[in-house]
């Protein structure tokens, strides 16, 4: 079976390198925490695997699909959500999934109940009917999350999807992303709580000045540092210090 | 230690204001501003030709009698609402802008201060466009009569002063009785409509009146000559104090300072009060009842345009300003409906009028489309190509137009297939001219900011208006049966290439 996602040479310059020669590999079904410093290339580079940036040069598959080449196939079977929920404010939680699901071509029917499946599971049944432009950022992170999830997509992108959310709120997001990756989903999400990529993440990786400087499980990573025993915290601060930081 | 006095909250609005429009005038590009400013005195220039052109017929006429005084005034009054209609929209803007109210009202400082600095801000916005706009005729008229003609900038500034004061009574009035859900709207539209309301009101009033477009004749006309008071009437203290009476401009100068102030003072100590109940609006819900989008079976393109269509029907602002373009169709639906069944050459003129309101609306129609979509992310990464995207978005930009101008065309087509068909093609011609314009210059934009669309791109603006003017040219000569049509069409395609180059180079 095809990885989820495959990363080649990735590399991507804006007024410096943001990405820089970066090889990743995801496993189908797995849940993969990004993690890196701020400036590290972790956006840029889901941002390109998501279609929204075009790279300078490398490749990227998905589910062995040339996302470069092929971006609509690749687009049809993955889910973007970033940091800033980006939804309609003068439509309902319903209307946009009935729009997602246009987008997607959904059948309509197989969309109408996955929605409100979501829309219950997300708690937010009492708000369907109401325009989004009074909601939370909470309420409109998880809009946005049913909207990617209405379509069913193999790999899910997520871009610090708990940012601002409220412990409930985030319980019932990180809910909803288990529970995909157990029915077979694979999910890719950076995240600065490294709490939440030490429970939830099967592998981490560790994005440094566009590369990728460590991976593997916890455990892994922390042999890698040689520290048994270290946070999670502990382990990122050690792996992403700088050179010139580490030579002194 | 007092750091938020008065004049230390005008220094620092005084200089935001001049980031503002300094971002504003270069596009963010400040390497630009000599050039802007090279424009500008290209532009005052030409401004007081046509002042001068404009002027010239009526030297003779100009006179302390009744008629100079009903021209002035006429004309006056339709400055004042327009003068009105911005100072509303600013005024509002006041109490609904976000942007730093958060902050000030959170800090120790006076908010009847702020409100009173950013209404002086208002009355000071509203004179100095006036001024600029009035300036080329009084400077004409001062250099043919001498200088005491200059005390009408006195008088202009004047009436910005009272029209800020009356535009705050009304919002604050408005306020009180609709609370601050509506009144951002309602006052919204309503100084649209007095903006443009009253000008057009007095166009349609001349064309079913005398069968034209000129205002002065509306004035001049005997029965208005015949019912106005005599020339020692106090309702000509304004003109008389325009045409050089320096004590008069003195006097109505303290009077509009002295109610402007009073205003303020009267209704500043609310302002905290409005601003608080004006926040308290972004957390209020609509439930909506009957649902836009369900789930039907719909192609991605019919998604697209039915989401375009639905988010357009469901914000009565952008409609307000789509429809306020609109409502400049209404003094040539009236000519044709006055010329109806007449020789289809007092037609002609209307083919024009009907295209450039036709890219006019579509070039905001397709801002709103292209570039005003809410949802970037959730487009780019959907399984669509870009180029079905757009063609699904111009669609839905095609279709309001269509809407909008088919009415028209079909009336025009009664008395003159001819005339209507060359109109439809050049509607088609000019709606499509517009949004490639917009698609030449796309830049991701929120819907909200749709007021300062035109600040992206001077290039774009310039384009998207010459465009609709060069095809609605062609539009009135082809109309006309001439072949120099063929002429504008081709300027029309140069300045279309251009915007396509100067767009891609920007991008």
């Amino acid at each position: 079976m095809a990885d989820a996602l495959s990363i080649r040479n990735l590399a991507k310059s804006f007024d410096r390198p943001a990405v820089d020669g970066l090889d990743l590999t995801v496993r189908a079904g797995e849940f993969y925490a990004l993690l890196g410093p701020n400036g590290a290339g972790k956006t840029t580079t889901l941002r390109m695997v998501a279609g929204l940036l075009r790279p300078d040069r490398g490749d990227i598959a998905i589910f062995g699909v040339d996302a470069l080449r092929l971006p609509v196939e690749a687009k049809r079977i993955t889910a973007w959500v970033s940091d800033e929920p980006m939804i309609y404010d003068k439509l309902t939680p319903f209307e946009y999934l009935a729009f997602v699901a246009g987008l997607w071509q959904v059948e309509p029917a197989i969309a109408q109940a996955r929605s409100q499946e979501l829309i219950a599971v997300l708690g937010l049944e009492p708000h369907a009917h109401e325009r989004c432009e009074g909601f939370s950022k909470g309420m409109r992170q998880k809009v946005a999350l049913a909207g990617a999830l209405v379509h069913e997509p193999r790999l899910i992108i997520l871009d610090e999807p708990l940012t601002g959310l409220d412990a409930g709120s985030a319980r019932q997001v990180k809910d909803v992303l288990l529970q995909r990756v157990r029915s077979g989903a694979t999910i890719i999400m950076t995240t600065h709580i490294l709490e939440v990529a030490e429970r939830m993440a099967e592998r981490i990786g560790v994005i440094a000045r566009g590369r990728l400087v460590a991976e593997g499980t916890l455990e892994e990573l922390r042999s890698h540092v040689g520290e048994s025993g270290s946070s999670l915290e502990d382990i990122f601060l050690e792996i992403v210090r700088a050179p010139q930081d580490l030579a002194a | 230690m007092s750091a938020a006095t008065l004049a230390w909250f005008a220094r620092h609005e005084a200089r935001l204001a001049w980031r503002d429009w300094l971002a504003m005038a270069t596009a963010g590009k400040p390497g630009r501003l000599r050039w802007i400013a090279l424009a500008l005195v290209v532009f005052a220039a030409i401004l007081h030709r046509i002042a001068d052109r404009l002027i010239t017929p009526y030297v003779d006429s100009i006179g302390s009698d009744v008629a100079t005084f009903l021209v002035m005034t006429g004309s006056a009054g339709l400055t004042w609402t327009l003068m009105l209609s911005q100072g509303m929209e600013s005024v509002t803007r006041a109490f609904y802008s976000r942007s730093d109210l958060d902050l000030i009202l959170s800090s120790p400082a006076s908010g009847r201060t702020v409100f009173g600095l950013r209404i002086g801000a208002t009355a000071f916005g509203t004179a100095l466009l006036a001024v600029l706009l009035v300036g080329p005729f009084v400077n004409i008229l001062a250099w043919r009569f001498g200088p005491q003609m200059l005390a009408a900038y006195g008088v202009v500034v004047a009436l910005a002063l009272l029209s800020t004061a009356f535009a705050v009574l009304l919002t604050t009035g408005l306020f009180r009785l609709l609370g601050a859900k509506r009144t951002r709207l309602v006052a919204q539209v309503v100084a649209a409509v007095v903006g443009a309301g009253f000008v057009i009101g007095v166009q349609a009033f001349a064309i079913v009146s005398y069968g034209n477009l000129s205002r002065v004749a509306v004035f001049l006309a005997p029965e208005w000559v015949e019912a106005a008071p005599g020339i020692e009437s106090m309702l000509w203290l304004p003109a008389r104090a325009a045409l050089g009476d320096i004590g008069l401009m003195l006097a109505l100068l303290t009077v509009a300072f002295t109610v402007l102030a009073l205003t303020i003072a009267a209704t500043a100590g609310r302002f905290a009060d409005n601003v608080i109940a004006a926040s308290g609006i972004s957390h209020l819900r609509t439930v909506q009842r009957a649902s836009g989008l369900d789930f039907r079976p719909l192609s991605v393109a019919r998604a697209l345009r039915h989401k375009e269509w639905l988010l357009l029907r469901r914000d009565p602002w952008l409609v307000s300003q789509s429809l306020m373009q609109l409502l400049y169709l209404l003094p040539p639906a009236l000519l044709l409906w006055r010329k109806f069944g007449d020789k289809a050459d007092a037609l002609v003129v209307l083919a024009p009028v009907i295209v450039m309101a036709a890219g006019q609306l579509a070039g905001g129609l397709a801002w709103l489309a292209i570039s005003g979509e809410d949802a970037p992310e959730l487009v780019a990464t959907a399984p669509v190509t870009p180029g079905a995207v757009t063609r699904a978005k111009i669609e839905a930009v095609l279709g309001v137009v269509a809407l909008a101008v088919l009415p028209l065309v079909v009336a025009l087509a009664v008395a003159s297939p001819f005339i209507a068909l060359v109109t439809l093609l050049a509607c088609g011609m000019a709606a499509a001219g517009a949004t490639a314009v917009q698609f030449f210059f796309r830049a991701q934009a929120r819907r909200s900011q749709f007021r300062r669309r035109q600040t992206s791109s001077r290039f774009a603006t310039f384009a998207e208006a010459f465009v609709s003017i060069s095809i609605a040219a062609a539009a009135g000569l082809a109309a006309a049966e001439n072949w120099q049509a063929i002429f504008a069409l081709l300027f029309a395609g140069l300045i279309l290439l251009a915007a396509y180059r100067s767009g891609s180079r920007q991008r």
